[in-house]
């Protein structure tokens, strides 16, 4: 297993690399000007120094293993030095913002609380909604408690987030007036009252993205279940006596979980996808919505930066799961 | 060997259906059968006559719907099993009686270890601790002849050939001392050499622990060496009923003579002989209304399509559901 991890470690990094260059190269490629939102009364000369000042003068091959160098090797002597005090970096150039002449990396430390707490919130309530129905739907199939199931997951699978969270907003917020309609990032939680008051705020971005969550996973999880329910080892079980709680929750679920699981970790680069518009909609100034002004001012570094995360992620959570189904199946041997 | 006449088991017209989109399916129907204390009873028939059927009913061990248990009573120590509280229904599982399955190698839950699953009866019914399981496991292990017991218990069943899973199967089946042990085509799914290992297993422990064994099988030639009595079945009926010597010397039922002739010489004919009996077993949708076996025998009369025939006693705790051999029948032809 250890040889797997180590071996499966080692593959990613050419897949990384590549996926790197692609993105690198469709930015490159795609239209669009970082000086387009200058003041028109800017002259040219001072345009082109500009452009030059952001590094936009060299060709792709020089700019794209600069960028390498500086995601790989400049950014990680940054933190071990302001994490030990040591002085690694040594005054290297960052990755730097074309719209905030800030590191990207900076920003994107800043925005990462938001999101994860959004995103990591709903995604945990999502999965710890969606197990228990998935098994009781299962359990008792096409009684009503699983047709609501089925109703009520096809909703969450046809109805997009930016639906979904505007008519949530329409309805509590506007309407009811119980929850707030913004997210309020500057919020700081340190009394039982301001978390009330982060909880309040959470509840629908974090509704909307479980929705989504909660309607996949449990037809996964309905789906293995009723895979698994009548298989030849559930009637031994039976047969020996075990009470039906053993039998469904330790015999049954034991083996159930093993695509699941790996559903689950599969889903996490999705969420974080799927939190992009959800951000925008309830005004979450997590990392969807730096992804998306940054697209919308040509800022190259922070997309390529963002994007190249979520393909990090994706690649990760593929090992992980992975990873964790020869854990889980003992008829698994990788090596 | 059995003891005298004390009955351990007593099934009286056990009647199963299963509601299905094309009807009822009647797959058990009237049963009755007896089994006395440390005896081994043979039940042979081909494939689809119902003997697993019977068999998951006594034990309620069939999904509830689409079956149903029409009736019948099923006496075991003293208690009707089809009557009980399922938490006493789950005592007698494992614990009084043991199964055993047709294929070891989809009975075994694939991610637990051999050694949890053995253990999972023994701490329930004999509320033995973590370690006492373990070491009966062992014990059990080593009774069923499997080597290297203490290591192979921290096994998963995926790392046994289809012949040791049995074995583990039998293990499990007899950890808390069953007073009946129902196997259940224990050897079809395995080849002819381990199919022998294991039938010449069960005799020893029939012979060491003294339980009652319900043998099911679609092979006479199996039945011949280890039963003490044999229940033939077809179309979800018992048609005949002997102690083995008389069956094969005597045989009532056609359909009885039909499949003695087709138990072949060497274990090799295997092919040869699933198709000699013409035509196919029936599926009973609906209530019988005559003899199952009609269109496929060679003696049918008249009668034979007008009701079903009940079991007709022929001397020495030998029956057959036959008009050839009812009184009545005999006595208009004579
Ligand atoms: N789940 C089920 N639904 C409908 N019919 C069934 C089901 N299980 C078994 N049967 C029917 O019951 C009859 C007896 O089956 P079974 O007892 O398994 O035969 P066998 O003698 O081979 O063990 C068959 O005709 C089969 O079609
Ligand atoms: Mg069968």
């Amino acid at each position: 297993m250890l040889t797997f991890t180590i071996r499966r470690l080692l593959l990613s990094i050419p897949t990384l690399l590549f996926i790197a260059f692609v993105i690198f190269m469709l930015l490159e490629l795609a239209p669009g000007d970082p000086m387009a939102q200058m003041p028109l009364t800017i002259p040219p000369e001072v345009k082109e120094k500009m452009r030059l000042a952001l590094g936009l003068g060299e060709p792709w091959w020089v700019r794209f293993p600069l960028w390498l160098k500086q995601f790989f090797i400049v950014e990680p002597q940054y933190w071990i030095d302001s994490a030990f005090g040591t002085n690694f970096a040594d005054g290297a150039q960052r990755i730097i913002s074309f719209q905030s002449r800030s590191p990207v990396f900076d920003t994107i430390a800043q925005r990462m609380p938001q999101t994860l707490w959004v995103v990591g919130m709903s995604y945990v309530v999502g999965v710890l909604i969606a197990l228990p129905i998935g098994i009781i739907s299962a359990y008792r199939q096409y009684s009503v408690f699983d047709q609501t199931g089925t109703f009520v997951s096809m909703i969450g699978f046809s109805v997009p987030p930016f639906f979904s969270g505007v008519l949530l907003i329409v309805i509590f917020s506007v309407q009811l007036k119980w929850l707030p309609s913004i997210y309020d990032t500057t919020h700081v939680v340190n009394s039982w009252d301001s978390f009330v008051v982060q909880l309040r705020q959470m509840i629908m971005p974090v509704m909307v993205l479980a929705l989504q969550t909660t309607a996949q996973v449990s037809r996964y999880m309905r789906a293995s279940m009723l895979d698994n329910l009548t298989q030849d080892y559930v009637r031994t079980a039976r047969a020996k006596g075990m009470s039906e709680s053993v039998v469904v929750m330790k015999h049954v679920l034991r083996n159930s979980m093993i695509p699941v699981i790996t559903v689950i970790a599969l889903g996490i680069p999705a969420i974080f996808g799927g939190a992009i518009i959800t951000e925008q909609i309830f005004k979450v100034n997590g990392l969807g919505q730096l992804l998306i002004i940054a697209l919308q001012g040509n800022d190259i570094p922070m997309v390529m930066t963002i994007t190249f995360l979520l393909a990090v992620l994706i690649v990760m959570m593929n090992l992980i799961a992975d990873v964790l189904y020869g854990i889980l199946d003992p008829r698994i041997r990788y090596d | 060997m059995p003891d005298g006449t004390t009955p351990v088991l007593d099934v009286q017209d056990l009647k199963t259906v299963f509601r299905t989109r094309g009807g009822e399916v009647h797959a058990v129907n009237d049963v009755s059968f007896s089994l006395r204390k440390g005896e081994l009873l043979g039940v042979v028939g081909e494939s689809g006559s119902g003997k697993s059927v019977t068999m998951m009913s006594l034990l309620g061990l069939l999904p509830v719907p689409p079956a149903e248990i029409r009736g019948g009573r099923v006496m075991f120590d003293g208690q009707d099993l089809l009557q009980i509280p399922a938490k006493t229904l789950r005592e007698v599982r494992g614990g009084k009686i043991g199964f055993v399955f047709q294929d070891p190698m989809t009975s075994l839950n694939p991610v637990f270890t051999v050694g949890y699953q053995i253990a999972e009866p023994l701490r329930k019914h004999m509320g033995l601790s973590k370690k006492a399981a373990a070491v009966r496991s062992r014990e059990l292990l080593e009774l069923v002849g499997i080597p290297d017991a203490e290591q192979r218990l921290l096994d998963y069943p995926h790392q046994f050939s289809g012949g040791m899973r049995q074995r583990v199967m039998i293990a499990i089946a007899l950890a808390c001392d069953p007073q009946v042990l129902i196997a259940d085509e224990p050897t079809t799914a395995l080849d002819v050499t381990i199919q022998a290992q294991i039938l010449e297993l069960m005799k020893e422990l029939r012979d060491k622990l003294g339980m009652a064994v319900i043998w099911i099988t679609h092979d006479l030639g199996v039945i011949a060496g280890i039963a003490d009595r044999v229940m033939v079945m077809y179309g979800g009926q018992v048609v005949e009923h002997a102690p083995v010597h008389d069956l094969f010397s005597n045989p009532k039922h056609p359909y009885t003579t039909a499949l003695l002739k087709t138990i072949p010489s060497i274990a090799g004919e295997r092919a040869a002989r699933l198709t000699v009996i013409d035509g196919q077993p029936p599926l009973v949708v609906g209530p019988p209304t005559a003899c199952p076996f009609r269109d496929r025998c060679a003696q049918a009369m008249p009668v034979c399509a007008t009701k079903v025939p009940s079991r007709y006693d022929v001397g020495d705790g030998h029956d057959a559901a036959c008009f050839l051999v009812d009184p009545l029948e005999v006595a208009h032809a004579g």
